[in-house]
């Protein structure tokens, strides 16, 4: 029951919005559809449910960790929204307010489903829920933007149902696509299709997560949508597409065909890791900058689960950690873009005495996304290191650091131009408590997952990374 | 049965190559609404027996593929008052020889592919060659709505290999899938509309301004 209410909820409330005239009513809509989602995720912690649809929806460790980091990170970009639109909305947004509620309904079913045919459909549906939203300023760089990001993500996407029939084919017993039977008959598939398999949904998941090569849309969309969806497309939608990946290593790993898997893990995230370091040099759009960091977060992820053992472990921590950290760098971004008017770095300059709250803010996120201690995203990087040269890989270890370095750097000069120098430009806009809220419980959050990790979410950890073949730290 | 699911393979194929050797928007489109009505008969001739699921299948895809998404787009065109398809990054001759190289390239990987008995030899390099031309056509035009026919006539080809696993898959998932490919291109068409608007060409070719 709680499985369909959290699909079918957001919808309802999407439709509800939508039939509403008025701002408030639609905001209303909006927090309560987003604290009641957050509220029944949270019920799942405390008592699992069970699966529904014959199967098609059930909750497990790898699916609860992505949906726990979706559901809050949608809650703070709800209310954060409600400040934006407060500002900038050139068509009421009413459209806005009910794309956001259908995204959220997709990805709820993305991580609840358990049958890979559904997880693709769910899959498709984020995509093209974000797609208006991208375009929300209507001029001609969103309209480029939409259509790189539409063409490209729609075509990856299909190779991913590619993909997915040929596991479809390569299964010879059970219910087909349903992970538990795909993984309960892991033996028996036909390796040669499955391999064919997994190599579409690499590339298929790989273009949606923005894993390089298959990034170019990337830096266009977040450069031009609205930062919030940006957050939520860096937060919540990539933890998504890796989510997608990461059911099928599962069935890889099932089927002792890691051997094949691996090395194109690891191809792809270092590949990753070097395109961001490339393009995070000299780059002078922070919105761009921000999604070749999200280019070398997906490379991470991907190489940790690449190198297995407690690799995998990180991994998950990884997806934790980068999506709230992503959400707490694109809002206060965001703020600093609204009050500004621009994200051409070069023309903003003193943003910390300008704006102090969300200068502050972005100082933190800084050093949070490029993962320094005592930040989240330094623990689950440090462990997938470890598990690169703990696991006979210290060239990827020694490749990694430096990369990171350089991707450091990069962003750190970038950031801290923008915000100390000299203040030119209109005093400060007024920076709405709503918008400075949310981001500032993402930046408490990811500051507590960096020096503890709660017993309960340890413990999914554990569980998540076992039943993708990998270890506990 | 076989005989007609052979025939209707086999004209998918030949539809392949009237998307890519067409200049005129409008033929191309047509071309893919032909596809798509042939789409919706194959899962009833490749399946013995007569089936609500098999029918229903059928009618959507009919609905969907061969009217509603092709009717969109002519209107757009219609719209837009562009009629031709100009200077594609491969020409026309050797793009119509690279669909031969994909048809015959998908013979030969299918040959190899250990599927189990599928219902006629011509399934999955049909889908194949209809998958590749799909990319082939996404990658060298320069239209945008050229792109959007490119898409749907990928989608086409993942069709019909999925169609080798029809009786399996449930037909809620099917009409998923349906769904979303529909509002996909749907949403691709009002962009086309847009880029029209805004650049006073449907050319894609175009959309420049944003790089590093």
């Amino acid at each position: 029951m709680r499985l369909v209410a959290l699909v079918l909820l957001p919808l309802l409330a999407a439709a509800a919005a939508y039939a509403r005239r008025g701002a408030r009513p639609r905001s209303a809509w909006l927090l309560g559809a987003a604290a009641l989602h957050l509220g029944l995720v949270g019920s799942l912690w405390v008592r699992p449910a069970r699966a529904v649809l014959g199967g098609w929806l059930a909750v497990d460790p790898l699916g609860l960790v992505v949906l726990s980091v979706v559901s809050p990170l949608f809650l703070v970009v709800a209310v954060y929204a409600v400040g934006y639109l407060a500002t900038e909305s050139p068509r009421g947004g009413r459209a806005f307010v009910s794309c956001l509620l259908v995204f959220l309904a997709t990805t709820s079913l993305v991580c609840l489903s358990h049958h890979l045919a559904v997880l693709w459909v769910g899959m498709e549906a984020t995509t093209l829920a974000l797609a208006p939203l991208v375009y929300h300023r209507h001029d001609r760089r969103s309209l480029e933007a939409v259509w790189k990001y539409l063409v490209l993500s729609s075509v990856g996407i299909a190779l991913a149902l590619f993909g997915t029939f040929f596991l479809a084919a390569a299964q010879v017993q059970g219910r087909p696509l349903l992970i538990e039977d795909l993984l309960a008959g892991a033996r028996t598939l036909q390796p040669s299709l499955l391999r064919a398999g997994f190599v579409f949904l690499l590339v298929g998941f790989g273009t949606k997560m923005g894993l390089a090569p298959l990034h170019t849309w990337k830096p266009d969309t977040y450069g031009e949508a609205p930062s919030l969806v940006g957050g939520l497309m860096a937060g919540a939608l990539t933890s998504c597409a890796f989510l997608g990946l990461a059911r099928a290593a599962q069935v890889m790993a099932a089927a002792g065909q890691a051997g094949f898997m691996e090395p194109l893990l690891l191809g792809f995230g270092i590949f990753s890791l070097l395109v961001a370091a490339a393009f995070v040099i000299g780059q002078t759009d922070l919105k761009r900058l921000l999604a070749y960091s999200s280019v070398e977060h997906m490379g991470l992820l991907v190489l940790g689960l690449g190198l297995g053992g407690t690799g995998v472990w990180g991994s998950v921590l990884h997806v934790v950690n980068n999506g709230l950290t992503k959400g707490l760098t694109f809002l206060a971004v965001g703020n600093i873009v609204l009050a500004t008017g621009t994200s051409y770095a070069p023309a903003m300059r003193g943003v910390l005495r300008r704006v102090p709250f969300s200068g502050a803010l972005l100082l933190v996120a800084l050093f949070a996304v490029t993962g320094s201690p005592p930040f989240g995203l330094f623990v689950s990087e440090f462990t997938i290191l470890g598990a690169a040269i703990g696991g006979g890989h210290p060239w990827i270890g020694g490749a990694v650091v430096a990369l990171l370095a350089v991707i450091f750097i990069g962003m750190a000069r970038t950031i801290l131009e923008v915000l100390y120098g000299e203040a030119e430009g209109p005093p400060a806009a007024r920076e709405g408590p709503l918008r400075l809220a949310g981001p500032l419980a993402l930046a408490a959050a990811v500051l507590l997952l960096g020096l503890y990790l709660p017993g309960p979410l340890r413990e999914m950890l554990a569980r998540a990374s076992l039943s993708l073949g990998g270890a506990v730290p | 049965m076989t005989h007609l699911a052979d025939l209707l393979l086999l004209l998918v194929v030949l539809t392949d190559f009237w998307v890519l050797g067409t200049t005129r928007l409008s033929s191309t489109i047509r071309a893919a609404a032909f596809q798509g009505a042939l789409l919706a008969a194959l899962p009833l001739a490749l399946h013995r027996g007569v089936s609500l699921h098999l029918l229903a299948l059928g009618a959507g895809t009919l609905l969907v593929k061969a009217v509603l998404l092709p009717g969109f787009l002519h209107r757009a065109i219609r719209e837009a008052s562009v009629r031709r398809e100009v200077e594609p990054l491969i020409g026309f001759t050797a793009s119509l020889g690279l669909g031969a190289v994909a048809v015959a390239l998908s013979f030969g990987v299918a040959e190899r592919l250990p599927l189990p008995e599928s219902q006629t030899a011509l399934l999955v390099p049909a889908a194949l060659a209809t998958v590749i031309v799909g990319l082939l056509v996404l990658t060298t035009r320069n239209k945008a709505l050229t792109q959007v026919v490119g898409y749907l006539v990928l989608e086409n080809g993942i069709y019909v290999f999925g169609l080798s696993q029809a009786e399996r898959v449930e037909f809620l998932v099917e009409l998923g899938v349906l769904l979303d490919v529909f509002v996909g291109v749907f949403i691709m068409g009002i962009v086309v509309f847009h880029i029209n608007r805004e650049f006073d060409s449907l050319s894609s070719a175009r959309l420049t301004e944003l790089k590093d």
